[in-house]
């Protein structure tokens, strides 16, 4: 197997491939201003200061830097959103990372803060925003602590704050820390959460952060390894930029690939044409399932994703090519089931974690989500009826009425339903419960009913009681 | 859309009106305003949309997901919440399309899932929103057959409120009320997810003098009010608008009673108003109409004491007191207080009495407490036009506590940026915190400390911006309304265009001032009335639902006066400090029991329902002083409550419009015109030397207090916060005692032993007492003829 | 009595300093006062609401929002085991089983001695590292009942109390920004116009 590996990042694999936002992981102190500044930390923000801000922006435009968060929106122009004329702008950095399969931020962040912080500097440089806000999880104890500790250490050098090296550029990064809700991920629930109130989404539209964000000005919101982006591409311009992967999904991005394969780790794949076969099977990458089993599926874009079955292997990791394939790229995370998983208890994981996660604040969420959580409970313990399969599905339709998304299948004479789906909730806490269900009740509906109580004729004297009882 | 088969008809002209936006709602054409809401704007077109957490006063959240519809903008139908999104030019709306129905089942599916279901034993049942939408718009059965989520049933949340959480469906309109609305964010939602409930902190309950409203507009039986719990189902309940007389803002009213027992106020939605909401007071202060204690028959006074008697020897009593008072003093050694607690038909018969009849100009609705008259004269702004001027000037007492949802409107004002408010007073008020600028003056000074602030550039700058209102009123009891008055005049001279909304309390104090309940030429005032009194030179003094005593600033002055009248005739709901000493006592017709009309503080008249029988052989205050008036050889002409607002119609400068057909028709009153009054002369302030007594007070009412009503108002009265002399923190140092031991509070006249407390919304160098509270009686160190009252603070 | 202490009132007004409104200092504060009590008091919620201008029931109501901040004492040592997916694929409910004999306790409860409390978590972001776990938000992983066990034996000896602070502190490392260098919060009302370096004008609406 190729690939390297270091104690000091746990997690991630290098390859032979271009690194940009991991380039520095491979030393151990990485974290520090020192290292940054002897491997080109700060370069970036150099060569922004040393053109004008709209320059930056175009050139931010130009590269189609996705937002790496989930959506997959450019963020050059999500920067351009704004209303004209309206001012103070804010920048709010999501570093909230907890999409279930996600690990990236955190590794960003605790291996490469000053790459973080020099790339929060150049999209306020480069969109006009006066403060940025930096919140990071609140279990991340070590990424909190060494990106106070490179905000610290770049505040002193003249990084961060007033004249920044000398320019009239000033801007403050402020760190800011959660608590522990999963739904603050979503950015205006995220807003929500910075302005010291419960984690409670917005609904968007109308409260659009760009146009109504933060104390209600307009605010961007972009994801930690959407910002850690930047120097890069400030320091090789564009065309450098969008030379690596293809056409729509330029640059390489960070992909966690867990569960069942024999080397799980943090890959930063060439975006766009690297296919799930080459994450889950090259030896560059994940080098096959575990014990060399039958792939049974996967999970491509986190926990909220559709599964994918051995059908989609093919597919490049490209967010339009997946959607249509009936999933989503999301967050960069994939979770790989070997055929020895048990599909209905898989999925009780993920229902059980977004139910756990609603804030409360829409009926469909708070209700449905619990329900389906309680049904799917009692079919993984053996308690289930055929009706509590049908009544999973149309709890579901109450959350997500219409066509749900989902992957096709050979096997199951299936075509795909492309995503995305309706919903009468206010974010996708909600229909991410009904999600894993919906995928796994499609596309293994065998192994739930092989778990339903079997209330058929038994004769008594065939079986023990202790199978009996096993069997009520 | 609609095409016409060929072009042969132009239209003649169209006039493209920018605020009109076209929408097709069920396959109808309809025109909405720019702006509305989907759901207002369905409504409005005849198609009831189902929802739970969206209420029109209060901004939308979006949560209950109920009001989802199918709406196309043009790229396709999509589920859309129609609370949230405004009507735009072309859009589609089916709010009972199959996708409309199934999302509306499934939402309300959802909602019962967790709910009791409790109905037989919930005070909701029967006007429950959930139970009604449950029947429209609901599947009809449910499929859930977990176990439900499990709450104590129920808690208190405030002395008045009970919270059961089983039943709430969380729709944010509690709490999103007593952050938005009341400023009084005290009810959160704790916890997340599926456990998400509504609760208070520990030990700080939902104490708001609003509570009543989340009560109102719960959705469900989640939120239940003390005085009503279980009295009534609401299919028994009759009901009938009125006006609360409360105080002076006016507010709407449903008066609902069963059984010929009063049960319920519930808030009504008048927009130039209340906005549908009630303050506390108001809305529960129906147990005191129902109270054991009212006066049933009338009474006179023997050797015994009061003694039950007919109308018939009351009334003649009454009239051998008058005819003996014109012949020992004359007409003008009678005097009449009141009129400000009744209706306006109540005040114009006891005005034609006092004035015509008897002949007597020595007539005040007011009880020392009040403004001059003239201020009624003035530019007169109205509720909202105060709420949406440019600037707000207050020069008035805590509106919080004396015009409760004068407050709530002139804070939305402030919080939603119509307004800004300039604010003088002596202390901080419940709307210090939403003024943009407050400027404390020491009692007495105002008149110089309002012209120096106008002189400020930045407060020029301002006052330049748009129209401003005054709201005018008297702050400090413990002065008299002299530096008010050159206050106000000050502000007049300086902003000659400004209006003025007088914060004068008393349910009906305009309305009685207005038909006639004021001082003849050359008549006396109600300080001169009772300075009259006290020096012996009143023969008969008749209280018309007055109780000076209680409410006169200077207790002892009402207390000689009672005690100097020769004669005193009382009209009143109960016994009070001031109807004991009274020689003959009328009862008096309460709030609901009997029709009328009502003006607010601006101008507004409205009516008053006539919902229970009278209480004993009551009898409104107009009948009364009709049947006076017979018997004095007048006859008034006033055979029914219509012939006196007729009446008034006839013979009122600015009430012409007023009839009783107009009121009808009017849902939100008929504004009356503003009279002629006499302009106020600017009052000298003259400030002696203070010497040792080197606190001022400062003597404000709180909203509970020892007033007849509240105190009859077993849910009520025990909310009155009791005496105390409050200072600044800073300032307890130079007392030399502790917080919570009780002090010597004294003026050169009296002193009385408070409590010691500390509060920062008191200024430095100022003692605050809450006026008409348990303990010693504050008004014993206010002398009415003095501009500012100083007081000495020691340790006992 | 468990209002913040003067020092913590001090770091508390720096951090107060650095937004535009008190009150999105509410999260912060809280960790702040949980790491000087090990729990967040009723105390403690009502000062934090005196500081940022909100009513203790608005502070309540976003404490209770999240989950790491607790109202009663918990253990020394809270111990965390992932249960989503990736850790679930991976033998994070055996992990769970094995701890809650090790220590004899059911999740969501503390050991008698007062130094472990079990919880069940959800995602830690971790999921390559599956089964995860985190003692006091200080991760391991790849656990397996024998490093469990090390792990419990190493925090029992206290030979990780350099590593591992007792529950209530998060990060030990706490921004600071230098007045001299700092700019300032920048209030939503006070800035009308673009940032001094936005050169191009923008034609307002």
């Amino acid at each position: 197997m190729t690939g390297t590996t270091y104690t000091h990042a746990p997690g991630f694999v290098a390859g032979d491939r271009p690194q940009i936002v991991t380039a520095r992981f491979q030393y151990e102190d990485s974290y520090t201003l020192e290292r940054a500044l002897a491997t080109d930390g700060y370069a970036g923000l150099r060569a922004a200061l040393s053109r004008s801000a709209t320059e930056v922006h175009d050139e931010v435009k130009a590269a189609t830097v996705l937002g790496r968060g989930g959506a997959g929106f450019p963020a050059g122009t999500k920067w351009g959103l704004t209303p004209a004329g309206v001012w103070p702008r804010y920048l709010v950095v999501n570093g909230d990372e907890s999409e279930p399969g996600t690990y990236k931020d955190r590794l960003l962040m605790e291996r490469d803060p000053h790459q973080l912080i020099e790339g929060c500097l150049i999209a306020c440089y480069a969109a006009g925003l006066s403060q940025c806000f930096l919140y990071i999880r609140g279990e991340m104890a070590l990424a909190q602590e060494r990106v106070a500790a490179a905000l610290n250490e770049a505040y002193a050098a003249g990084y961060v704050g007033r004249n920044i090296l000398g320019s009239d550029f000033s801007l403050d990064i402020v760190l800011h820390w959660g608590a522990g809700a999963y739904v603050v991920g979503e950015e205006t629930a995220l807003i929500e959460s910075l302005e010291g109130n419960r984690g409670m989404p917005r609904l968007k539209p109308p409260f659009f952060p760009a146009a109504i964000g933060l104390y209600g000005k307009p605010t961007i919101v972009n994801n930690v390894e959407t910002m850690a982006n930047l120097p890069w591409l400030m320091r090789n311009g564009s065309a450098a930029y969008t030379a690596i992967g293809s056409a729509t999904s330029p640059g390489t991005r960070m992909v966690a690939v867990s569960g069942h394969v024999k080397r799980p780790g943090v890959y930063e794949i060439i975006n766009g044409t690297t296919t799930f076969r080459d994450l889950l099977y090259g030896e560059e990458f994940c080098g096959g399932i575990r014990d060399n089993n039958e792939l049974k599926a996967f999970v491509p874009g986190g926990g909220s994703a559709p599964w994918f079955l051995p059908d989609q292997l093919d597919l490049p990791f490209e967010g339009r090519l997946i959607g249509a394939a009936g999933s989503m790229a999301g967050s960069g995370a994939v979770m790989v089931m070997d055929d020895t998983t048990d599909i209905p208890n898989a999925a009780l994981t993920l229902t059980r974690f977004y139910a756990h996660e609603s804030c409360g604040k829409c009926t469909p969420c708070r209700e449905g989500g619990t329900w389906l959580m309680r049904i799917l409970d009692r079919v993984v313990a053996g308690q289930g009826t055929h009706r509590d399969l049908d009544q999973l599905l149309e709890v579901g339709a109450t959350i997500c009425p219409g066509d749900f998304p989902h992957a096709s299948s050979e096997r199951l004479g299936l075509a795909a339903v492309p995503f995305p789906y309706k919903m009468t909730t206010i974010c996708f806490v909600g229909p991410s419960a009904y999600t894993p269900v919906h995928s796994a009740l499609t596309l293994f509906r065998d192994e739930f009913e092989a778990k339903l109580v079997k209330r058929t004729f038994i004769p008594v004297t065939a079986v023990s009681v202790s199978e009996t009882e096993a069997a009520l | 859309m609609t095409t016409t088969e060929s072009n042969e008809v132009e239209p003649a002209e169209v006039i493209v009106d920018p605020n009109a936006v076209s929408v097709t709602i069920n396959g109808k054409q309809f025109t909405a305003r720019k702006g509305d809401l989907i759901i207002k704007a369905a409504e409005n077109a005849g198609a009831y949309i189902p929802h739970f957490c969206y209420h029109d006063r209060m901004s939308s959240v979006g949560m209950c997901r109920m009001c989802l519809v199918e709406v196309d903008t043009g790229r396709g139908p999509q589920l859309m919440p129609s609370c949230m999104f405004p009507v735009s030019p072309g859009m589609v709306v089916e709010t009972e399309s199959p996708a409309s129905k199934a999302a509306q089942e499934g939402i309300i599916e959802l909602l019962l899932a967790n709910h009791p279901l409790d109905c037989p034993v919930c005070d909701k049942g029967g006007e429950c929103p959930l139970q009604d939408q449950s029947f429209s718009h609901g599947p009809g059965e449910s499929r859930y057959i977990e176990e439900k989520r499990h709450y104590e049933k129920p808690i208190a949340i405030s002395e008045l409120v009970l919270l059961d959480r089983e039943r709430c469906i969380l729709c944010d309109r509690c709490t999103r009320f007593a952050d938005e609305v009341a400023g009084d964010a005290l009810i959160q939602f704790t916890s997340r997810g599926n456990t998400t409930q509504v609760t208070t902190f520990p030990d700080e309950p939902f104490s708001s003098y609003f509570s009543g409203n989340t009560v109102q507009i719960c959705p469900v039986g989640a939120l239940t009010a003390k005085p009503y719990r279980f009295k009534a189902r609401p299919w028994d309940l009759q009901e009938a608008e009125s006006t609360c007389t409360t105080c002076s803002v006016g507010c709407r009213t449903a008066v609902q009673s069963s059984r010929d027992e009063l049960l319920r106020y519930q808030g009504v939605d008048s927009d130039p108003v209340n906005w549908g909401w009630l303050c506390d007071k108001g809305r529960f202060s129906f147990e005191g109409v129902n109270s054991d204690d009212r006066l049933t028959t009338p009474l006179v006074r023997t050797a015994n004491g009061h003694e039950p008697t007919s109308w018939n020897s009351a009334n003649a009593a009454a009239v051998r007191m008058i005819t003996d008072a014109i012949a020992a003093g004359g007409a003008s050694s009678i005097a009449v207080l009141g009129g400000a607690r009744g209706s306006n038909e109540d005040a114009f018969a006891w005005a034609r009495l006092a004035h015509d009849v008897i002949g007597t100009p020595n007539v005040s609705a007011q009880l020392g407490d009040g403004l001059p008259v003239g201020v009624l004269g003035m530019n007169r702004a109205t509720i909202d036009q105060a709420s949406s001027a440019a600037t707000i000037i207050l020069l008035a007492p805590d509106l919080k506590e004396e015009l409760p949802v004068l407050y709530l409107r002139l804070r939305d004002a402030a919080v939603k940026n119509r307004s800004r408010i300039i604010e003088f007073a002596p202390k901080a008020t419940g709307l210090t915190r939403y003024a943009w600028r407050t400027v404390f003056y020491e009692p007495g000074t105002q008149a110089d400390v309002v012209s120096a602030t106008l002189a400020q550039p930045e407060i020029a700058a301002q006052l330049a911006k748009g129209e401003v209102v005054i709201v005018a009123g008297r702050a400090n009891l413990a002065e008299s309304s002299a530096g008010t008055t050159a206050a106000l005049l000050a502000l007049l001279a300086a902003l000659p265009e400004a209006k003025v909304l007088p914060a004068l309390r008393r349910g009906n104090v305009v309305g009685a001032i207005s038909v006639g309940m004021r001082r003849g030429k050359s008549g006396l005032d109600s300080t001169g009335i009772l300075n009259a009194a006290a020096a012996g030179k009143i023969e008969c003094l008749i209280l018309v639902g007055a109780d000076p005593i209680a409410d006169v600033p200077d207790a002892d002055l009402a207390r000689r006066a009672l005690a100097g009248a020769r004669r005193i005739i009382a009209v009143d709901t109960f016994i009070t400090d001031s109807s004991r000493l009274a020689d003959v006592v009328f009862p008096a017709a309460a709030y609901a029991e009997k029709a009328g009309t009502t003006t607010n503080i601006e101008g507004r008249v409205t009516t008053l329902a006539h919902k229970v029988t009278v209480t004993g052989t009551s009898r409104p205050d107009w009948m009364v002083a009709a049947e006076l008036a017979q018997l004095l050889g007048t006859d008034l002409g006033f055979g029914s409550v219509l012939d006196v607002t007729a009446a008034i119609a006839a013979a009122v400068d600015g009430f012409e419009a007023v009839t009783a057909e107009a009121l009808e028709s009017a849902a939100n009153g008929v504004l009356a015109g503003v009279g002629s009054f006499d302009a106020i002369a600017t009052p000298t302030v003259a400030l002696g030397d203070r010497n040792s007594y080197n606190f001022r007070l400062v003597v404000s009412r709180k909203l509970y207090d020892q007033a007849v009503g509240t105190t009859h108002s077993p849910s009520l009265a025990k909310l009155a916060p009791g005496g105390a002399v409050f200072v600044h923190p800073l300032d307890i140092a130079r007392i030399g005692s502790a917080v919570g031991a009780d002090v010597k509070v004294s003026t050169p006249k009296a002193t009385i032993v408070l409590s010691l407390a500390t509060d920062d919304s008191v200024q430095r160098g100022t003692a605050w007492v809450p006026f008409n509270q348990s303990g010693a009686n504050v008004g014993e160190l206010i002398d009415a003829a003095a501009a500012v009252t100083d007081v000495r603070i020691e340790s006992l | 009595m468990s209002r913040l202490t003067e020092d913590n009132v001090r770091v508390a007004h720096e951090i107060i300093s650095r937004y535009p409104r008190p009150r999105s200092a509410t999260i912060p504060l809280l960790h702040l006062a949980q790491q000087q009590d090990g729990y967040v008091t009723n105390d403690a919620i009502r000062h934090i609401g005196e500081l940022v201008g909100a009513t203790s029931a608005e502070v309540l109501g976003t404490a209770t929002f999240y989950e790491m901040f607790k109202f009663e004492p918990v253990g020394k040592y809270l111990v965390n085991i992932c249960r989503t997916m990736s850790c679930a694929l991976m033998g994070g409910e055996e992990l769970m089983h094995h701890a809650e004999h090790r220590l004899g306790i059911k999740a969501g409860s503390t050991t008698p001695d007062g130094m472990f409390t079990l919880e069940h978590a959800e995602c830690q972001a971790a999921c390559t590292e599956a089964p995860t776990l985190q003692v006091n938000y200080r991760y391991r992983f790849r656990v397996t009942p024998e490093t469990f066990d090390a792990l419990i034996d190493d925090l029992a000896a206290g030979r990780l109390d350099s590593e591992i602070p007792a529950h209530g502190t998060v990060a030990r490392i706490r921004q600071h920004i230098p007045a001299e260098r700092g700019v300032g919060a920048v209030p939503p009302e006070d800035a009308t116009n673009a940032p001094s370096w936005m050169t191009v004008a923008e034609a307002p609406k």
